[in-house]
């Protein structure tokens, strides 16, 4: 056998296998070539971010502790769950009467990209001004998905755009910067206002 | 000229009697009520929902969605698996003979992508929808907070369509 036809021989078994390992980690990896979903790996709430608000403040984690809070995720370029989720607690807010005074719902949003910080102050004069929407950048928006245990991810379109899959659950947070569990809007409007009660007074 | 006339002409009636269900046809497909939300200013989406009803004895399908509103227009399903939202374009929506699809019990909408206005609560504005097989319908969207604002009289929005 000559060098040149090992040589050959040897390189063709090279590709095989190459070709073998590329076939076998497409079939095993669904989604590859998409970005991977932000994953937290723990169930655990809490955890230091810093983002700036639709009025230019910066607001951190130090910053809500002693006050509860609620944060929801999303994106203005959503047309159904995230402003129907403004407007819901725009509504419960006014419900709320004075206990509403102690609670802050924050908006975050996944797609700061768009979403820059006039577009929000625009979109925010349709909801309670009480409610603040914040933004970050790609790791600072990380952050604070990973500290509320949360998912985006971003998903091409065939018209060449993207939209945002996201958390859709309201969090609660307590005075302590504790989770308190999650409102459910879809659940009777009493149980939703009590439970906003019980974390205004907790 | 004719359309903007038409166009006033509905609007006054739906002024004068707003007790006039609000329903389109094309062909064997009746269009119910459709709505869409008040927007924020410079939203740059807008949705809408409807109810479409199969009376025919074919199956038939809604292929496009087309409004002055807006640039572009979509058909959108949204779900939420474990906690997270998502949402993909439908292209064709199926319409069964017999059968209703109702756009907010089955988490469908329509996406009006770069609306030229912020739409504001008890306005209308219309749109062209496109059957494969009924053909194109001119409809009205009216814009409401909620889902369950629905004509007084139309009894199929009773039932929790919270």
């Amino acid at each position: 056998m000559s060098g040149l036809r090992m040589f050959r021989i040897a390189a063709w078994a090279a590709v095989a296998v190459l070709a073998g390992l590329l076939i076998g980690f497409g079939g095993l990896l669904p989604g590859t070539g998409l970005p991977e979903p932000v994953e937290t790996g723990t169930a655990r709430v809490g955890g230091p971010f810093e983002l700036s608000s639709h009025k230019g403040d910066t607001v951190d984690n130090a910053k809500l502790a002693g006050k509860p809070y609620l944060v929801f995720f999303g994106f203005t370029h959503c047309p159904d769950i995230c402003p129907t989720t403004l407007y819901e607690l725009t509504d419960l807010m006014a419900d709320l009467g004075p206990a509403s005074d102690r609670i802050t719902p924050l908006f975050i949003t996944v797609d700061p990209e768009r979403d820059t910080q006039s577009v929000l102050a625009e979109y925010m004069t349709a909801f309670d001004g009480r409610i603040i929407a914040l933004r970050g950048d790609k790791a600072a928006t990380d952050a604070a998905v990973k500290a509320f245990a949360a998912h985006y991810r971003k998903v091409p379109t065939d018209d060449g755009g993207y939209t945002m899959d996201h958390t859709a659950g309201v969090i609660l947070m307590d005075g302590e910067g504790r989770f308190a569990g999650t409102l459910d809007l879809h659940e009777p409007r009493e149980t939703v206002l009590a439970k906003l009660r019980r974390l205004a007074d907790a | 000229m004719f359309r903007r006339t038409a166009a006033a002409l509905a609007a006054l009636i739906a002024l004068m009697a707003p007790s006039v269900a609000h329903e389109f046809k094309a062909g064997m497909i009746e269009i119910g009520h459709p709505w869409s939300r008040p927007t924020p200013p410079s939203a740059p989406v807008a949705s809408g929902y409807m109810t479409l009803t199969n009376s025919g004895a074919e199956a038939d399908r809604l292929v496009e969605i087309s409004s002055p509103l807006s640039e572009r227009a979509e058909i959108h399903r949204s779900a939420i698996e474990s906690g997270v939202a998502s949402m993909r374009p439908v292209e064709g929506l199926p319409l069964e003979p017999g059968t209703t699809v109702d756009f907010a019990a089955e988490k469908l909408h329509v996406m009006f992508i770069g609306p030229e206005r912020q739409l504001k609560d008890g306005e209308r504005f219309p749109a062209t929808l496109v059957f494969e097989k009924a053909g194109a319908v001119e409809v009205e969207f009216v814009v409401q907070r909620r889902a369950d604002e629905a004509a007084p009289e139309d009894h199929s929005g009773h039932g929790g369509s919270n």
